[in-house]
């Protein structure tokens, strides 16, 4: 049976079991749940606490004004 | 500014505005790929959102409908891969009117759960070619692969289903 044929068969056999979507209509507006999705993305990117942006500060000036003291950090992580 | 660059610019009016001209498109696209209304609505606010996302990587002189069906595609593909293998068919989606007495119900189960256990790649451009009968240049557009490659995959998405049926015992020349 060629590739050709063998296709066929098969799509027969599948839309037997697995009919095409017929009812594909959309039923209600999808606007309002991409709004809050957008604004909950946006949200989460600018909802870090203020004391991690601190800490990161913090550790960044120890880090420039005492590099002897990476490796010291780097054995205790 | 056409609404396009204003998109692109990040004007939310003109994102809402394009939301509503291809909404039902990009849901209908999803739900004859993932079978399902609830997910179908959840992936078309997710595509929509990474259109949204990806607004600056847009060529305003490029097919936003193109556009965001590629995305769409994308967003169906990563949910039948996360997806549960055995995903029931919603009887609504599927007409049971259509079905071929000749070919016997047991057949047909044996079918079906062969085909929801495809890897998703092979499942999603065999729902759109073989079950939807979508044009092989549409699929190959949408999935951002060539039509070769839609060829391939379908081929091997057939191969993949005759072996199975015949471990599930399924008489595939059944009809």
């Amino acid at each position: 049976m060629s590739n050709e044929e063998n296709s066929k068969e098969m799509k027969g056999l599948l839309r037997q079991a697995i009919a095409p979507a017929k009812d594909t209509e959309l039923r209600r507006d999808l606007w309002p749940q991409v709004l809050r999705k957008l604004e909950e993305q946006t949200a989460l990117v600018v909802s870090v606490p203020w004391f991690d942006w601190a800490l990161a500060a913090i550790l960044s000036a120890v880090l420039v004004f005492f590099p002897g003291s990476i490796p010291a950090l780097l054995y205790h992580l | 500014m056409e609404l396009l660059e204003r998109f692109a610019a990040g004007d939310l009016e003109a994102f809402e505005a394009l939301f509503r001209e291809h909404q039902k498109e990009v849901y209908a696209w999803i739900v004859r790929i993932v079978r399902d209304r609830g997910f179908a609505e959840d992936l078309t606010v997710e595509t929509f959102w990474r259109i949204y996302r990806s607004r600056a990587r847009f060529d305003t002189a490029g097919n936003f409908r193109a556009w965001a069906r590629r995305i769409a595609t994308n967003a169906a593909l990563d949910h039948l891969r996360h997806a549960r293998r055995e995903t029931v068919l919603p009887e609504d989606l599927a007409s049971a009117a259509a079905a071929d007495p000749a070919v016997r119900r047991e057949t047909r189960e044996r079918i079906k759960r062969a085909f929801f256990q495809l890897p998703a790649k092979y499942r999603l451009v065999a729902t759109l070619a073989l079950i939807e009968g979508e044009p092989y240049n549409n699929i190959a557009e949408a999935a951002g692969i060539s039509i070769a490659l839609v060829k391939i995959r379908v081929f091997r998405a057939v191969r993949m289903l005759r072996r199975k049926l015949n471990s599930l015992g399924a008489e595939v020349n059944a009809k």
